[in-house]
This record gives structure tokens, C-alpha cells and sequence, in this order.
């Protein structure tokens, strides 16, 4: 029963040391010019430490909203992708009706400019 | 496989046709500029060719995608509902949000994705799918209510429909949580075999009741009803009206189907604890509604009220009580839809003059509009001929059946109490004189229609009303 | 013949119809009104040839049910739209539509000139039909459906000239009393309803012949039949405005004149007599019931003619009047004389219809005067209208061999004789009081030197007012015939009539037999003089000084106050009833739960909320957040009730 969890304790230990080792890695490697907006917790200019009822430009939960519609559709292709051959063309006409949901939203956000910065 | 799944979509064509019209106007909407013609017609075109579709797949009784959709029969009939209530809502908004300002075509395909969730939301055998519904169902709801963006009001009543709806999704989704933990599945029919055991597990009751605390709070139940008068007050009347008649079917029709017909709780706590809130809304919802000034705050009072109604016939179980539920949710649904949408009509366009004062005269200037609106408030006290009566009565009968008279004698003296709020709207139209401010109603031909159609129903229901009765009869 | 029911019910609802969509495009009053009438007529033919078949048939052969299609059906719950003809409901077709008739034809001279001509019409039709519906219904659904629709179009009728003001306890527009008669109404039919559900749980079904078929079994002194009947008698105070629930009819005399004829005098008002006799033997099965029915018809009768004595309106004084025949009326069903309480409804829609059209016919003349201290020495300026009223005063009155005789005594000689002695006396005083304050009336109106403004040209009220005027006092002197009593010779027709419809009823009660005559004959001698004697005082009085009353209210000070405001009852029923509900709903459950509690803690909170925050103040950001708390502790609860 609990060897069963052998294969999890050992993506937390591969985990924990990717991020440990590419960190420093990245601060070993890298070259280091700080200057006063590299420092800010948000490049993006945004001022982490004010008022919580802060005006925050639209457009960033526009590109935030895009971002995550976009993660999770990984999140579902990747496990299909794994068992494509099993699952066959059910699979992929399910999959890519998805997907097509998925590219009416994209194309609509498009022609509504929600990702025009300007 | 393929073959399966392609029955599978057949079978559940009402909504996967929904999906495909709510695509399909929004790539409209996406790929062209004003006016908004084509939205309108596309959309109302597609809901009718849905309407068909539902009929159709009416005989095809069982499941769909593996046990977790329900098909035909009493899908079918809560999708003509839904439908019926998308198509009306359409209409008699055609001109209203040019009115206030809201001609976007978001509008149309936003009505659309609500009506989706609906047909999933009752349909659904997986608790999971009912959530989803849950969802589709109230996330553009929470759109809709602000869509006149600089409408301060109507910007508050999306807030606090989207923070309260929100906290309370929580609990409903916590419920399911813990009835997968108790049982292992989320599928309901498969939970509905075990029921009897599971009945005696406390965890598994916390979560129905949980579950149940989401339903309330969907169908404007008291002690979770105080959204409900200041979100239908704030919002577009238009999109208070499909609030207070499709959403509140939807959750009746959700609550239906797992709490009645397939769990059926007939004899166990959480029946106290419906019949509590039965009471409590009967009660509140018709005394508060007293006092009230504007007409959308009255009907949204009203609206608890009716959803204690229809509270004691899940109550009270069975099949008679199902049909009963059912009818009522036909009623209502034409009911209050036209009374909302009168009130549309005459409506500034800064969303203001909805207070029953300005209801002052209105048989001088528009006398068809007077009398039909007193046609539905006639409904909604639920006198004969109107349907609202046989609603009523239904229940009441059903409720009678099972032993619970008491709450039948509730419920009749709350509706004596009710008499008074309405009936004032009809002294106010008919026995007063005009007001100073005087508006003109703006309707159009399509709301002119829609609004026919709506008192056409509520009078060939309460005088035929085995026509309705034949199809929400034997579903189960 | 029977068959053809259905169009008796067709021809008002053509009718109006054909006013309701097209009067308005129509214009012309001689066409609208035809049209009305003109649908009235057809279904009073109708019910007449239904009559004369019937007539040809043998008694057991007179009963038949029509059914037209069925109307509701849910499980075993079936209830067809179908008529019930046999001698009680074609008795009253004949009256609404007979009656109805001749007050339609007075509507198109009374009305003349009126800018709603056509809606006064639709509604007046919508009211037949709705009658209809609810006299000839052969189960308790359909009933209740007329019995809702002439509600309906009471409170249509009486708010009819909405514009007016119109004076009362709580009451400044003709709509408030309109708003009044429904309110008060549906304290009544959810009484009504209530027993409806209870016949369904009971019996299982909600047709008549059934219910009464079941009932033929059933022990006296059954508890739910007392629940039952009890219930469908607190209905009928509603509509037939009895104690406690007489207060809206008074004010609904807001309404035109032909309405109050119609409705609130001749048809409506008696559909609670028709219907206990409808169930006279559910009524059977339950004496207490019968007995609260005489007691509360008695006292109706006694305090709605003391009322009478100290009004002033015209109206008024026929509308306390109704009220008072209608306890009559109660008081003989509650003594198990069923057919004399039918009896009477037929002959008070006479004379009292009569009454009001002439009370109309006078208000015109008068130019909206109501006033009788205001009026006198019309005798000859109307003669027609005076004329016709005085018959039907004397009719009212008792006055041998007018109709209200024959009914009226034969409802005290059964009180006497199957209720007590009491019953008798009550009625007997309240008949006393009915004579004095009838012919109080007339003199002041029509006789004596007039006492109006000399810019007043009063006249007689054109032919198609006065022809209704004289067929009714003509009826009103002849309708009695019909129930002449064995003591004076007579077959007592309509009773052999009625018979079969009460021999259920009669054989459960087993009333004795009465064969010693001298009784009734004293009885009736002590009515007669009883009339005579009211006739003489209130005629002397009033003829030697019109201002009497003022001599009177001198004289007994309180006593009279007390009649001329009505027992303070619409005060009584404002200051502990209307009044504490609306406050309950105002003060506390609108002003401290929703305001105090939830808007409280949201003010508290709501400085926070202006504070953190400028765009999202107006939001009420604390309110969400009570309104949260509130679902928390709706939560606690349901999951409280469902562990524990």
C-alpha cells in the first residue's frame, strides 16, 4: 500500500531540486545589473505595497484571464495526449470540439481587442 | 464508440444544440459590427429549431455519455421551459436594452449560455454535469445583471450577485464533495440504489443539505433570499425577469429531479428542513412584499414568496407533486415574464420609474397593457381562470395527498395576505389618475408578440389546463 | 331540451365579447346595449324553455347533468366543465338571467351618456356569465370559478366610476370600497377554498352528486362534515355579506345603481344561500352547523334593520336592508326550511331589484342626489317610479298577498315551528324595524312638500327605465303565488318544486310534521299586523315632521349614534384588523428586519466600506458581506435541523 507512493515521493524530491538547482543556477550563471524597476516585486510597474483598493489597468486581467483558459487546455490535452492511441478518433473528435469551443472564445476576444494594448 | 457517441449527442440534441447556436452567435457577434438584426433573429430562430428538437428527442427516455445525462422526457420538458423562456425574454428585451443603452450582441448569446446551463443543470444525472450547469448557468447571469455598465445599480446588484452566488456555489460544491466521499460516485442514479444506507450517514446528509443550501439560495429561498431584492431591483428588468423565471425554474427543475424523484426524501430530515424554508419564504417573501414601493422589489418579494409555494410540493413528493411543481413553473414562468416585461415597457431610459406609483393612470394611456397586466396579477394571487390558480391548486391538492395539510393551510392564508400588494398595482392602474411624469411604453412589434403570447398562455392554461398538465404528467 | 345548457352560459360570454373587443369601435350606446341585453334575453328565453320541459317531465326525471369537456384531470382527479340542470339551479337561471334582463334594459337609459358605455356592458356580461357558472356548476371547482369571477367582477363594478369620491370609515374613492368588497371576499373564499380541500380529502372527489351520494351514508354529527359545512358557510358569509363579514356591501353601493340592483341585491349576493342549499345535505349531517347558520342569519337580520332606521342615503338604506333579508334567508336554511329561504331569494330579487332600480330612477332624477332629508313631495313629479316603489315596499313590508308575504312568513313560521320561539321573535322585531324604516323611506322621498333646491328640475325617467320599473313590482306583487301555503288553500308550487332537491336533506334532518293549524294562523295574523303597524308609525311620523330623526337622536342620544354609525363596526374591524397587519409588515418585518437588523449592521459597517474604499461606496460593499453572514446562519440551521 505504501510503496504505492514511492513514484509521488520521488516527483516531490525531482521537483523540490529542479527549482532549487535552477535558481541558483540562473543567479550563478546570469549577470547581475540591478537597477531601481528590476528590484520592484512587479516589473510590471505595479506598486506592491499601497492601498489594496488600487485601479488596476483592464488590460492586465485581459492577458491574465487568456493566460489561464490557455494553461488549463494544456492540462487537458496533456492526459489525452498520453492515452491518444487508446482513446482512438472518439478521443480526438471529442478533443477537437474542445478545441473549437475553445477557438470561438479566442477568436471572439480577438475581434473585441481585448489584446490590443493600445 | 463513435456510434455511441454520436446517439449520445442525438439523444441529448437540445442541448448540444444549444452549444452550437450560443457558438454561433457568438462568432456573429465576434465577426460583425451593428446593427444588431441578425443576433436577434439568428438567435430566436435557433431556439425555436430547439424547442422542435426537444419535442423530438421527447421519446427517447434514458441516459446519455454514460448514465451522467438525462434524455427526453423530463429533459425534454424543462428544456421547452427554459427555452420558452429564453425565446420570450428575447422578444420583449428586443427593444428595451436599445432603450437603456445595453444594445450589445453579448445580450443575445449571454441569454443563450444561461439557457445551456439550464438544460444541463436539470438534466444532469453526474453531479458533476449538474455543477457545471450550476455554473454555465449563473456565471453570464452575473454578466447580464451589469451589462448596463454605467448603471451604478445595476453595477452593485452584479457584485453582490456575483460575490453571494459565488459563497454559495461554495457550499453546493462542498455538498457534492462530501456525498462523493460518502459514496464514491458522483453519479446520481447510481447513489439513488444505496439511498436507504446512506440516508443514516450524518456526513452524507450534511452534504445534501449543503447541496440544498445552493439550491435555496438559487431559487431565492428564505433564509437565502436577501440577494434576491436588491439584485432584481438593480438589475436590467429584462434580465430580472429571466432571473425570477428561468433561473428559479432551472433550480426547481435540478431540485426535482435529485432531491424528489431520484433520491426521494420523502420521509427524512432534510423534508423538515424544505418545509421550514417552505414556511419561512410563504411568510416573509408576502408580508415584506407589504411594504413594498417599486414594483421589481414587490415582485422580487413576490418571487420568495412563490418559491415557498412551490417549496411545498417538493415537500410533499411524488408524482402528483412533480406535475404540480412542474405546472406552477409553467405558470410562473409566463406570469411574471409578462409582468416584468410590462414593467420593461415603461421603464426611462435611465432604468428608473419601475415604482409602483408610476404604474399611475396607465389604463388612461395604454389600456391593453393595463388590462393584461392585471390578467397577471390575477395569476399571481392565483385566481380562476388564470393559471396561477391551477398552480396553486395543484400543489395544494398534492400536498393534501401526502398528509400535509397544515402547510396547504400556510400557504393559502399567505396568498390571502398577497391579495393585497397586487391588487394595489391594479387599483393604482385603474382607479388613479395619472401622474405628472408621464411615460410612454416602447415596445415594438416583438414585444407587443411576446407579451400576446405570454397572456394568451396564462388564460389557455387556467381555462385548458390539461394541456399542460398531459405532458409534465408521468415523467417518472 | 336540457342539453342545450351550455349556450345559457355561450350567450353572455358572446355578448360580451362582442362589447369587449369591439365596443370601443362601436360607439353607439343603442347597439352596445342591445347587444348586452340582447344576450341576457336570449339565455332568459332559453332557461325558460328548459323550464317548460322540465315541467313536462316527470319529478324524478328532472335532474340531469351536461358535461362539456373535461377540464382538469391529474390522477384520480378529474373535474369536467359540466352543468348540473334540475329544479334549483334552473330557478335561479331563471331569476339572474330574468332579473338580469330588465336591469340590463335599465343600464341603456340609466347609463346614457356615460364615457365607459361599453365597458359598463362587457362587465355586467362577464358578470351573467360568471353567475351562470356558478349556479348551474355541477361540482365545487366550476362553482368556485363563478363564485371568484362575480367577486371579481363585483369589485369591477363597484370601483366602476373610479373617479368619484365616495365617503366611508377608511374609504375616499369608489376604488377603495371596491378594494374593500375583495378583501373582505377573500377572507370569505379561503374559508370557501379551505372546505373545498377538505370535501377532496374527504370524499375523494368534488362533484355534487358524488359528494352528496357519499354523504347519504354518513352518520349525523359527523366532525369533519361540521368542519366542513361550517367552513363553506363562512365563505358564504362573505358573499352574502353576513355577520361577521357584511361590511363591504354598505360601501359597495359606490358602484352605478343597476349594479347594485344587480349585483349587490338580486343575484350575487344570494349565491351563498344557493350554495348552502346546494349542499343542504352535507348540511343535514351537521345540526351545529345549522344552528350557528340561523343564529348568525337572525342577528343579521335584527342589526342590519336597526342600521337601516338611522340612515340617510337611499342606497344605504336598501343596502342595510339586503343584508338584513339576506340573514332571512340564512335564518331559513339554518332552520332546515331550504325551500323557503329559495323562496324568499327569488321574491327579494323582485322587490329589492325593483327597490334599487327605483332608488336609481330617483338619484337621476335628483341629479346624484342621495340624500333622502333632501328629497319628498316626488309622488308627483314620478309617478311611475313612485308607484313601483311603494308596491315593492309593501312587498318588503309583508303585506298580504304581496310576494314578500308569502316568503317571509313562511321562513318565521318555520323558525317558530323547527327552530325556537327566539328565532321567531327576532325575526319578527327585525320585520317591525324592515316596515318602519321602508316606509320612513318612502315618505320622505316621495311624499310631504319637497325639500330640494329649487335649481332642481326633477322628472320621470325615460320608458326604458321604467318598463324594467313595472315588470319587476309587477312580478313583485304576483311571485308569491307560487308559494301559497296549505294553510290558506294554496299547493305551494314551488315547494312540490323544489321537493326533490331537499328530499335528501329533509329525510337526515326528520323534521316533524305540523298539523295543528291555529298556530300559524296566530303566527301570521301577528305578521300581518306587525306591517301594518311599521307601515302606520313610520308614515305618521315622518308625514307630520320630516325632521322626526333629529327629535329621535335628541331622545335617545347614544342609542342612535349607535345605529347611524353602523355599531362602530368598520371601526372595530380597522383598528383590530386592518391597521395591526399593515403595521406588522410596515414596522417590523419591513422597517426592524430588513431595515434595523440587516441595514444596521450594514451602516455600522458601512463607514468601514466608505473608508477603504471611493468608487465602490456606493456599492455597499458591508451589505454583501451581512447578507453572507445571513446564508451562514441559514446554514447552521439547515444543517442543525438535518443532524439533530
Amino acid at each position: 500500500m505504501i510503496e504505492s507512493y514511492i513514484p509521488i515521493l520521488l516527483i516531490i524530491g525531482i521537483a523540490v531540486i529542479f527549482g532549487v538547482v535552477s535558481i541558483n543556477l540562473s543567479w550563478l550563471l546570469g549577470p547581475q545589473r540591478p537597477y531601481r524597476e528590476k528590484h520592484s516585486t512587479y516589473e510590471s510597474g505595479v506598486d506592491p505595497v499601497s492601498t489594496a483598493h488600487y485601479r488596476f489597468s483592464v488590460k492586465y486581467y485581459m492577458v491574465a484571464l487568456s493566460f489561464i483558459v490557455f494553461d488549463i487546455e494544456v492540462v487537458f490535452m496533456y492526459p489525452w495526449a498520453v492515452q491518444f492511441r487508446e482513446l482512438g478518433w472518439t478521443g480526438f473528435v471529442v478533443m477537437s470540439v474542445f478545441i473549437v469551443v475553445l477557438a470561438v472564445g479566442f477568436i471572439y476576444e480577438l475581434k473585441k481587442g481585448a489584446l490590443q494594448w493600445d | 464508440m463513435m456510434e455511441q457517441l454520436l446517439t449520445d449527442s442525438l439523444n441529448t440534441a437540445p442541448i448540444t444544440g444549444m452549444v452550437i447556436l450560443s457558438l454561433i452567435v457568438v462568432m456573429i457577434n465576434a465577426l460583425k459590427k451593428e446593427p444588431l438584426a441578425t443576433e436577434y433573429w439568428v438567435s430566436l430562430v435557433g431556439i425555436v429549431i430547439n424547442i422542435g428538437l426537444a419535442v423530438w428527442v421527447f421519446p427517447e427516455r434514458g441516459t446519455a455519455f454514460s448514465g451522467s445525462v438525462m434524455t427526453g422526457g423530463y429533459a425534454s420538458v424543462t428544456a421547452i421551459i427554459f427555452l420558452t423562456a429564453a425565446a420570450l425574454t428575447i422578444m420583449l428585451a428586443r427593444v428595451y436594452i436599445d432603450k437603456i443603452g445595453a444594445n450589445f450582441g453579448e445580450f443575445f448569446h449571454l441569454i443563450l449560455f444561461v439557457t445551456t446551463g439550464m438544460m444541463s443543470f436539470a438534466a444532469g444525472l453526474d453531479l458533476l454535469v449538474t455543477f457545471v450547469g450550476l455554473e454555465l448557468m449563473s456565471i453570464p447571469l452575473y454578466v447580464l445583471a451589469g451589462i448596463t455598465r454605467r448603471n451604478l445599480k445595476a453595477t452593485e446588484a452584479a457584485l453582490k450577485y456575483f460575490l453571494l452566488g459565488a459563497f454559495s456555489t461554495g457550499f453546493f460544491v462542498y455538498g457534492i464533495g462530501l456525498i462523493y466521499g460518502m459514496t464514491g460516485t458522483t453519479k446520481i442514479l447510481d447513489i439513488a440504489q444505496n439511498i436507504n444506507a446512506y440516508s443514516s450517514e450524518p456526513l452524507f446528509m450534511v452534504g445534501a443539505g449543503l447541496m440544498l443550501v445552493g439550491f435555496a439560495f438559487k431559487v431565492g429561498a428564505v433564509p437565502f433570499h436577501m440577494w434576491v431584492p436588491d439584485v432584481y431591483e438593480g438589475s436590467p428588468t429584462m434580465v430580472s425577469a429571466f432571473m425570477s423565471t428561468g433561473v428559479k425554474a432551472a433550480a426547481f427543475s435540478a431540485l426535482l429531479l435529485v432531491f424528489t424523484a431520484t433520491f426521494d426524501f420523502m420521509h427524512s430530515s432534510i423534508n423538515t428542513v424544505v418545509a421550514v424554508l417552505s414556511v419561512a419564504s410563504m411568510v416573509i417573501g408576502n408580508i415584506v412584499a407589504l411594504s413594498q414601493k417599486n414594483f421589481k422589489r414587490m415582485l422580487a418579494y413576490s418571487s420568495i414568496a412563490h418559491a415557498g409555494y412551490m417549496l411545498i410540493g417538493i415537500t410533499a413528493g411524488g408524482g402528483v407533486s412533480i406535475a404540480g411543481v412542474l405546472f406552477y413553473l409553467v405558470a410562473y414562468m409566463l406570469t411574471n415574464l409578462g409582468a416584468f416585461g410590462i414593467a420593461s415597457f415603461i421603464e426611462n431610459s435611465d432604468q428608473t420609474g419601475t415604482d409602483i406609483d408610476d404604474f399611475r393612470g396607465l389604463y388612461q394611456r395604454h389600456p391593453a397593457l393595463a388590462v393584461i397586466l392585471g390578467v397577471f396579477m390575477f395569476s399571481l394571487i392565483g385566481l380562476p381562470p388564470f393559471a396561477g390558480f391551477f398552480g396553486k391548486y395543484y400543489i395544494f391538492v398534492a400536498a393534501i395527498e401526502n398528509g400535509y395539510t397544515w402547510l396547504t393551510i400556510v400557504g393559502v392564508i399567505t396568498s390571502m395576505i398577497s391579495v393585497y400588494y397586487y391588487l394595489r398595482v391594479v387599483v393604482v392602474m385603474f382607479f388613479q389618475p395619472e401622474g405628472e411624469q408621464v411615460q410612454t411604453a416602447r415596445f415594438g412589434r416583438e414585444g407587443a408578440f411576446a407579451l400576446a403570447v405570454a397572456a394568451a398562455g396564462v388564460l389557455l392554461i387556467g381555462v385548458f389546463p390539461s394541456v399542460v398538465l398531459d405532458w409534465v404528467s408521468a415523467l417518472f | 331540451m336540457h342539453q342545450y345548457v351550455g349556450l345559457i352560459v355561450l350567450f353572455p360570454l358572446i355578448g360580451l365579447l362582442i362589447n369587449g373587443l369591439l365596443g370601443w369601435k362601436i360607439k353607439n350606446e343603442k347597439v352596445i346595449g342591445s347587444i348586452g341585453s340582447g344576450a341576457v334575453g336570449l339565455s332568459f328565453a332559453l332557461a325558460v324553455a328548459i323550464f317548460i320541459d322540465m315541467l313536462g317531465a316527470a319529478p324524478e326525471q328532472r335532474s340531469h347533468v351536461v358535461e362539456l369537456f373535461t377540464w382538469i384531470a391529474a390522477g384520480s382527479f378529474k373535474v369536467s366543465a359540466a352543468y348540473q340542470v334540475d329544479q334549483l339551479s334552473v330557478l335561479m337561471t331563471l331569476v339572474v338571467t330574468g332579473v338580469g334582463f330588465l336591469i340590463h334594459v335599465y343600464s341603456i337609459g340609466y347609463m346614457h351618456g356615460d364615457r365607459s358605455f361599453a365597458r359598463f356592458f362587457t362587465y355586467l356580461n362577464l358578470f351573467i356569465f360568471a353567475m351562470l357558472n356558478l349556479v348551474l356548476a355541477d361540482n365545487y371547482v366550476l362553482m368556485f370559478l363563478g363564485w371568484e369571477g362575480v367577486g371579481l367582477c363585483s369589485y369591477l363594478l363597484i370601483g366602476f366610476w373610479y373617479q368619484k369620491k365616495f365617503e366611508g370609515v377608511t374609504i375616499t374613492w369608489t376604488g377603495d370600497a371596491g378594494n374593500k368588497a375583495f378583501w373582505v371576499n377573500r377572507i370569505g373564499d379561503f374559508a370557501f377554498m379551505l372546505g373545498m380541500f377538505l370535501i377532496f380529502k374527504e370524499f375523494g372527489t368534488l362533484t355534487f352528486n358524488e359528494v352528496m351520494g357519499q354523504a347519504d351514508t354518513m352518520a349525523v354529527g359527523n366532525s369533519t362534515v361540521f368542519w366542513i359545512t361550517l367552513l363553506l358557510f363562512i365563505g358564504a358569509t362573505g358573499k352574502s355579506a353576513q355577520i361577521p363579514l357584511f361590511i363591504w356591501l354598505p360601501d359597495a353601493m359606490a358602484g352605478p345603481t343597476p349594479v347594485s340592483a344587480l349585483i349587490h341585491a338580486a343575484t350575487m349576493v344570494t349565491a351563498g344561500v344557493y350554495m348552502v342549499a346546494r349542499n343542504s345535505a352535507l348540511y343535514a349531517l351537521a345540526p351545529d352547523t345549522m344552528m350557528v347558520v340561523a343564529i348568525v342569519g337572525a342577528v343579521t337580520a335584527i342589526m342590519a334593520a336597526s342600521i337601516g332606521i338611522a340612515q340617510n342615503d337611499i342606497k344605504k338604506v336598501l343596502a342595510y336592508s339586503t343584508v338584513s333579508q339576506l340573514g332571512y334567508m340564512f335564518l331559513a336554511l339554518g332552520v332546515g326550511a331550504f325551500t323557503a329561504g329559495i323562496f324568499h331569494v327569488m321574491t327579494h330579487a323582485f322587490f329589492k331589484a325593483c327597490l334599487f332600480l327605483g332608488s336609481g330612477s330617483v338619484i337621476h332624477a335628483m341629479h346624484e342626489e342621495q340624500d333622502i332629508r333632501h328629497m319628498g313631495g316626488l309622488k308627483k313629479v314620478m309617478p311611475y317610479t313612485y308607484w313601483t316603489f311603494l308596491i315593492s315596499s309593501f312587498a318588503i313590508a309583508g303585506f298580504p298577498p304581496l310576494s314578500g308575504f308569502f316568503s317571509k312568513d313562511e321562513i318565521l313560521w318555520k323558525s317558530f315551528a323547527d327552530g325556537s320561539p327566539i328565532l321567531w321573535f327576532i325575526g319578527a322585531a327585525a320585520a317591525l324595524m324592515t316596515a318602519f324604516y321602508m316606509f320612513r323611506m318612502v315618505t320622505l322621498t316621495f311624499e310631504g312638500k319637497p325639500r330640494w333646491a329649487d335649481d332642481k328640475h326633477p322628472h320621470e325617467s325615460p320608458p326604458s327605465m321604467t318598463i324594467p320599473l313595472i315588470a319587476l313590482a309587477a312580478l313583485a306583487v304576483v311571485g308569491g303565488f307560487v308559494g301559497v301555503p296549505a294553510v290558506l288553500g294554496g299547493g305551494n308550487a314551488i315547494h312540490q318544486w323544489l321537493h326533490p332537491v331537499f328530499a335528501q336533506a329533509e329525510k337526515t334532518m326528520a323534521l316533524p310534521e305540523h298539523h295543528a293549524h291555529t298556530t300559524e294562523y296566530i303566527l301570521m295574523a301577528i305578521s300581518v299586523a306587525i306591517g301594518v303597524t311599521g307601515w302606520w308609525v313610520g308614515r305618521r311620523m315622518f308625514l307630520k315632521d320630516p325632521n322626526a330623526d333629529e327629535r329621535i337622536a335628541a331622545k335617545t342620544g347614544f342609542l342612535y349614534r349607535l345605529l347611524a354609525r353602523k355599531y362602530f363596526v368598520d371601526e372595530a374591524y380597522d383598528a383590530a384588523v386592518v391597521r395591526p397587519v399593515v403595521k406588522t409588515s410596515d414596522s417590523f418585518l419591513f422597517r426592524f428586519f430588513d431595515v434595523r437588523i440587516i441595514d444596521g449592521i450594514v451602516n455600522g459597517a458601512g463607514a468601514l466600506a466608505g473608508w477603504t474604499s471611493r468608487t465602490l461606496r456606493v456599492i455597499q460593499t458591508g451589505v454583501v458581506q451581512n447578507y453572507a453572514a445571513l446564508i451562514v446562519v441559514g446554514l447552521v440551521i439547515v444543517l442543525g435541523l438535518i443532524i439533530l
